[in-house]
Formats: C-alpha cells, structure tokens, sequence
C-alpha cells in the first residue's frame, strides 16, 4: 500500500500513546504497589501476606471451574439444537440469549434473590403443598447458579457461530461414509467446534474466578472467594499494596490457565487436520 | 438438517425459562403493592411513580448516558484509526506488541483492570498532592480504554476483507491518499466501525465493575448507584428501573433486528437483479 509513512506514524502515535499510558503503565502500578509498603519502601510483605490466601485462590479456581463446566453441559446442546432451527426462529433466539447481557447483572443476580429466599418465589410455591421452606439462598449451590446464569451467554454465543459456520458437507461425506449419528457428534462436530468451546470456556471462567458480586448476594458474605478479597483490600481495609499483590497473583493465574488451554487448542486442531 | 426434534425443542425452552425466570420476577414485583421484594401484595404503579421523582436514579441515569456517549464517540475515533494503524504497520514486532497490549484489557478479569487503572490515578494523585482524583475524567478514562480492543477488533477484520487495489487506484488516479481514503476505505470499514461503536456504548451502559474502582463520589452512574441500593434491602423502584430498561432494550433490539432482516431482503433482491 502506497502511503506516507509519517501518516501512518501519526495515526498511529495517539494510539500507541494511549495503551503505554493507560494500559502498560496502570500494569507496571499494580507491581510497584505490590512491591511497596505504605510509605513506598520495597518489601515482600505483600507477596507472603497472599500466602493466607492460597486457600481462597484454590477455592474460587474450584467454583469457577465447577461453573464453566455446568455452563459448557447446558450451552453444548442449546447450541447444537438451536443451530438446526430454521432461520427466522434462530435470529429471534440469538437475540433473547443476548437481551439479557445488556442489563444490569446487579439487578439480575439480586432478582435471584426474590425467587431462592426463605420467603422467595420458590418457597412460597412449595409451601402451597405443605411443604416446609428449603433453604436455597447463601448456599455454595447458589453462588454456583449465580455464576452459571450470568455467564452462560458467554458460553452459548461462541459455540453456536462455530456450529453455523460449520462445514455441512464434512458432516455429510461422514454420514455417507456410514457413520452413525453420534459416531458423527463425536467424530466431527465435537472437534470442529473446540475454537467456539475454548473461547467459551475463557469467557465464563475469566469472570466467574473473579466475581464478587455474587458471592456478597447469593453467599450472603459466607463464601468468600478472590475476588471478595480483593474488593475488600480496595473498599473497606484500605490496603491496596495487599490488594496489588492479590490482583497481580490472580492476573498470572488467569494467564497461565488461557496459556494452557491455548496450549490445548492448538493441539486439537492439529488432531482435527490429521483427522 | 432443519428437521428439530420436540425433545430439542423442549430443552430450548428450558434454558430460556431459566435466562428469563429473573426477568419475569422482577417484572411482576416492580408492580407490587407493598415494599417487599419477597411477597407480593396487590397492584400498583407506585413504584415507577416512586423512580421518577427519585432525583438520585434519574441523575445517575444521565450520568450514565453522558459517560456512554462521550466515551463511545472518542474510543470509536481513537479505535478506528490505532485499526488502520495498526493494518498498515511495516513493523512485525511493534505490531505484534500493540496487539498484545490491545488483547490486554480483554483477557485480564475486569476487577484487576480496574484496581490497575485506579492505582495509577491514586499515584498520580499522590504526585500532584491530590487526595481526591477520582471522577468524571478518571472513569471516562477507563471506559475509554476497556472499549478500545472492541472498536479496533471489530475493525480490523474489515480492513483485511478490503480491497487494497482499490485504495491504489484511486491515488494512481491522482486523488491524496487522504481523501481516498475517506472515498475509498472508509466505506469498506464502515459496518465494522458502527458494529464497534454500538458494542462500545452498549459495554459503557452495564458496565459495573471497572466503574466502580474509578468513580468518585460527584460522578455516580447507574450501575454503581443500583450497587449501593442493593447493598440495603432493595425497594421494587429498582424492579420497575430494570423492567422499563428491559422493555427499552427489547424495543431497541427488535427495531434493530427488522431493520436488519429489510436490508438482507434488499441485499439479496440487488443481488437477483444483477445477475
């Protein structure tokens, strides 16, 4: 392309100006607060201090996990169905996943609240045939639906453009080919969608690891994971260099954890081409 | 292929009863007689009397669409351009280190990227001997910033499908390669740039948590105001807040959605009479 290139230098000046000052350098402070006492002193107090946090660490990768799973199990076949509906009917549901998405997930999650409560929509219904109220609410199980009802969207999304763009015809040549029906999913559907279940998966764990939201509403503060902890060191405790080097070890939590499954897709394609 | 079993059929709606069960609770009690968010207690529409005279809502309500149409503007102008930036880069490594920078804010958990952007506003403060630098700019800045990586990713696929012979033309054809790029790219981005700028204003309207490390208190938007509501017992005027944004956004999706089926129509009735 023939353009000057001090044009191209000033287009792309503001930007790059922009992410050292607001991306790189925001980073480089969540390492110097990690690395600084309240006077601005070097020390590695904040970086033992996670130590009495390793448990709550352990604990929110095992809820976000749990979460990204049960998400996958729903969002899999929901995909999979919906994509072998007719056209109109697809357009119309891929716009109701997503009506959701752009409200409030405060007022979405705390609406939960008024179905699971002691006195909730749930418990009234049962009371109607006697029976005594279950308590739902503050319940691990309830952050768990908290997480999956919020992030499930995520999950959906990428799986189902996977499963339209897919190539009809390689499902065809297999099915010519005398495979049977769920020989063919495990074969050849499964594997031509990991991209769309992969970003899934990032998409759902990324926000359920760090959450705090749910779990202060539908833990009633009884399940504390990271992110709780976290948001407390910034809002009540007032310690943000514990709280820089809580956000620090999380952030290379995350990344090592898409490294991985970055690791893995990249092997499961070259299955797929193999294949 | 577009055969659905009554079983598919089935487990579609049940997955939609559960994304709405929120929504329909919420709805029903934003009508409630009483102030209970648990047991409903007759009709009425005190609720949405109740939110409108609520000088508080409504300013966070303003507030909110301010921020998410300045911040939009600006992150689409700055994002479009880093897009054909970026595209037009000779060099691979500083390319490839813009791009990771750009991944960046979208990989990171929202909460570390916003505990990032306020440490380094909290060390500009201490630098300038400002206690209190959180406000408008500050959360403007960080809008800004978490919608930039969707402006320019949804851009950048447009620039690669574009034609750069037609660019070449038009200078051979003596036209300044600014103006031809106003005549001559600029339309082939065009849908990227709208997609862009509606998923930036649109992200700027839900977003919670990244506001809520970079708000001051003169500048609260309505996320934020709906989490200090929701750290009390919440009162139904918050159901009959959500249940008119709902009803909004509904609207707005499916004037959106006719809109696109028409030009799909025309599309393809252009499409017909060409050949």
């Amino acid at each position: 392309m023939k353009r000057s290139p001090i044009l191209t230098k000033l287009i792309n000046a503001p930007y790059i100006l922009w992410s050292v000052l607001f991306i790189i350098a925001p980073l480089i402070m969540v390492i110097y607060y990690a690395f600084t006492d309240r006077t601005g002193a070097f020390t590695f107090d904040n970086v033992k201090g996670i130590s009495d946090y390793l448990s709550t660490f352990i604990l929110s990768v095992g809820y976000g996990a749990i979460a990204t799973v049960i998400c996958l199990l729903i969002a899999y076949p929901f995909a999979y169905f919906l994509a072998h509906t007719g056209a109109s009917f697809q357009r119309t549901a891929v716009m109701l996943v997503m009506l959701p998405m752009w409200m409030s997930f405060l007022i979405r999650t705390y609406s939960w609240m008024t179905i699971l409560g002691e006195s909730g929509v749930i418990n009234s219904f049962l009371g109607l045939f006697g029976i005594d109220p279950v308590t739902m609410l503050n319940t691990p199980a309830a952050v768990i639906l908290g997480m999956v009802y919020n992030f499930l969207p995520y999950m959906i999304l990428p799986i189902y453009t996977v499963m339209t763009k897919m190539d009809v015809s390689l499902i065809e040549a297999a099915q010519d080919l005398g495979c049977g029906k769920l020989h063919c999913i495990r074969k050849v559907i499964i594997p031509l969608s990991v991209p769309g279940v992969v970003s899934g998966i990032t998409m759902v764990f990324v926000p359920s690891v760090s959450t705090f939201y749910i779990t202060q509403k539908l833990g009633g503060g009884q399940i504390n994971l990271i992110g709780d902890v976290i948001e407390g060191q910034f809002q009540t405790a007032n310690n943000y260099n514990l709280g820089a080097a809580l956000s620090l070890l999380l952030m290379v939590m995350i990344l090592i954890c898409l490294g991985v499954l970055g690791y893995f897709t990249d092997s499961e394609d070259e299955g797929s081409v193999l294949m | 292929m577009t055969k659905t079993s009554p079983l598919s059929k089935l487990y579609i709606a049940l997955v939609f009863i559960f994304l709405y069960a929120p929504m329909v609770v919420m709805t029903v009690f934003s009508f409630n007689g009483s102030e209970s968010t648990y047991i409903m207690d007759g009709f009425s529409l005190q609720w949405y009397r109740h939110l409108f005279n609520d000088s508080i809502t409504m300013n966070a309500l303003k507030n909110t669409v301010v921020l998410a149409v300045i911040s939009s503007v600006i992150s689409t102008l700055l994002g479009s351009a880093a897009a054909v930036g970026i595209y037009n880069m000779k060099n691979k490594f500083l390319k490839s280190s813009v791009m990771t920078a750009t991944n960046i804010p979208m990989m990171n958990p929202e909460i570390v990227t916003g505990i990032s952007m306020m440490l380094l506003f909290v060390f500009v403060g201490v630098l300038m001997n400002r206690t209190n630098v959180l406000g408008f700019a500050t959360i403007l800045i960080a809008h800004i910033t978490f919608q930039l990586p969707y402006v320019i990713l949804s851009v950048l696929p447009k620039l690669r499908q574009s034609d750069p012979r037609v660019f070449e033309a038009a200078q051979d054809l003596g036209c300044h390669p600014v103006k031809a790029f106003f005549k001559v790219v600029l339309p082939q981005i065009r849908s990227g740039i709208v997609s862009g700028a509606i998923m930036a204003f649109t992200l700027s309207l839900d977003d919670f948590i990244i506001s809520y490390f970079t708000n001051g208190p003169d500048f609260q938007t309505l996320p934020i105001h709906i989490f200090s509501m929701t750290k009390k017992r919440v009162k139904p005027d918050m159901y009959a807040l959500s249940t008119l944004i709902f009803v909004v956004i509904l609207i707005l999706l499916i004037l959106m959605n006719v809109a696109q089926s028409n030009s799909d129509k025309k599309q393809r009735k252009e499409k017909g009479e060409d050949r």
